[in-house]
């Protein structure tokens, strides 16, 4: 009887109670019948590699605001599950902590889960795969050779000596600290792609998203392979194709900074 | 022979390094391989030669296969 009531409390709370809450999977709203249809247009980069000789293409379609969810994903659910089930993107959990659903919305790369839908209805909004990456099909990109460069920077603790007692690798407070901002990288290649530098030279240079894990392991108080790795990176064109344009700084979709990863790799390898 | 553009050679390349990795197949499954191989070059033969694009593609999904069956896991086709 007690958990009936937390959820009829919930429930209450949560939504008006002449809506059914059955009724609503998470791409789709129930819309407020009072409202005037708010279509806005929206315009997806198609390209089918099973019909390799035809050139890409936008196609548009429209849908109602009032009907689909705050989110891009949403949008992009919404045109799958009702108007178009041939388009093809990524998408796990939906909120922002994947990294699936990278691309480039309205000329910004960003996660589609957490890019609102901007409002406006008389401008379209243009979806195209993260730039400069090879397309699998439609909106999704080839990270192939972005996680090839990921494992040639060794991203794991590399120790030799275990510890006095056995037990895990600890590390201070103070030490622990200097990760935030670190850790949370979650690998979507937003801030790789968005960077004109990597555009030119992926080959050889490693880009921003793999420089901040990079450093979030030479970083690391545990990591006894400091002078390893920085010797790995200490070539021309691994860090030092970095020119700060800080186009990752201003495109992560998680607020992180690696400009400022990069640099204190720089400063690193300069001592 | 005419000379051939560096995308000609490319295609010819991969289609050398295919006929490589074959000899590294057992001996009575090599037949197999190389007629898969000749199958998946020959299905894309009507592709307009200046269409670069689609070329490139075709390159680098042939790539991608030819690294897949190279693995010394995959002892036979079909």
């Amino acid at each position: 009887m007690a958990s009936l009531r937390t959820t009829s409390r919930l429930f209450a709370a949560s939504r008006p109670m002449f809506r059914p809450a059955f009724a609503r999977t998470y791409a789709t709203v129930e819309p407020t019948p009072s409202e005037q249809p708010k279509m806005k247009t929206f315009k997806v980069y198609r390209w089918n590699p099973d019909q390799p000789s035809e050139k890409p293409q936008m196609q548009s379609y429209d849908l109602d605001l009032n009907k689909t969810g705050p989110m891009m994903l949403d949008a992009l659910i919404r045109i799958k599950n009702e108007l178009d089930p041939t388009l093809t993107f990524r998408r796990s959990c939906r909120e922002g902590i994947c990294g699936s659903c990278a691309m480039n919305i309205d000329g910004v790369n960003t996660l589609a889960c957490l890019c609102r839908i901007p409002t406006d209805t008389k401008t379209d909004s243009r979806i195209y795969p993260l730039p400069h990456t090879y397309v699998v099909k439609d909106l999704v990109p080839d990270m192939t050779h972005f996680y090839k460069q990921y494992k040639s920077i060794k991203p794991y603790l590399q120790r030799d000596t275990p510890t006095e007692d056995g037990l895990e690798f600890r590390q201070s407070p103070e030490d622990r600290k200097k990760l935030d901002g670190l850790y949370e990288c979650i690998l979507c290649a937003c801030c790789s792609t968005s960077c004109p530098s990597y555009w030119w030279n992926s080959e050889e240079y490693l880009g921003p998203a793999v420089l901040l894990q990079s450093f979030r392991w030479l970083a690391d108080s545990r990591d006894e392979k400091t002078a390893e790795r920085k010797a790995a990176l200490d070539n021309s064109m691994s860090v030092y194709r970095c020119h700060t344009i800080l186009n990752c700084t201003r495109t992560c979709p998680k607020g992180l900074n690696p400009g400022r990863a990069i640099a204190e790799i720089k400063k690193m390898l300069a001592v | 022979m005419a000379k051939l553009s560096g995308l000609q050679r490319d295609v010819l390349s991969l289609y050398r390094k295919c006929l490589r990795e074959i000899r590294n197949k057992p001996e009575d499954s090599r037949i197999n391989f190389k007629r898969y191989a000749r199958a998946e070059f020959q299905k894309h033969l009507s592709v307009n030669k200046k269409d670069f694009s689609t070329i490139e593609y075709l390159l680098r999904k042939g790539h991608r296969q030819l690294e897949l069956y190279a693995t010394p896991g995959i002892r036979n086709i079909r």
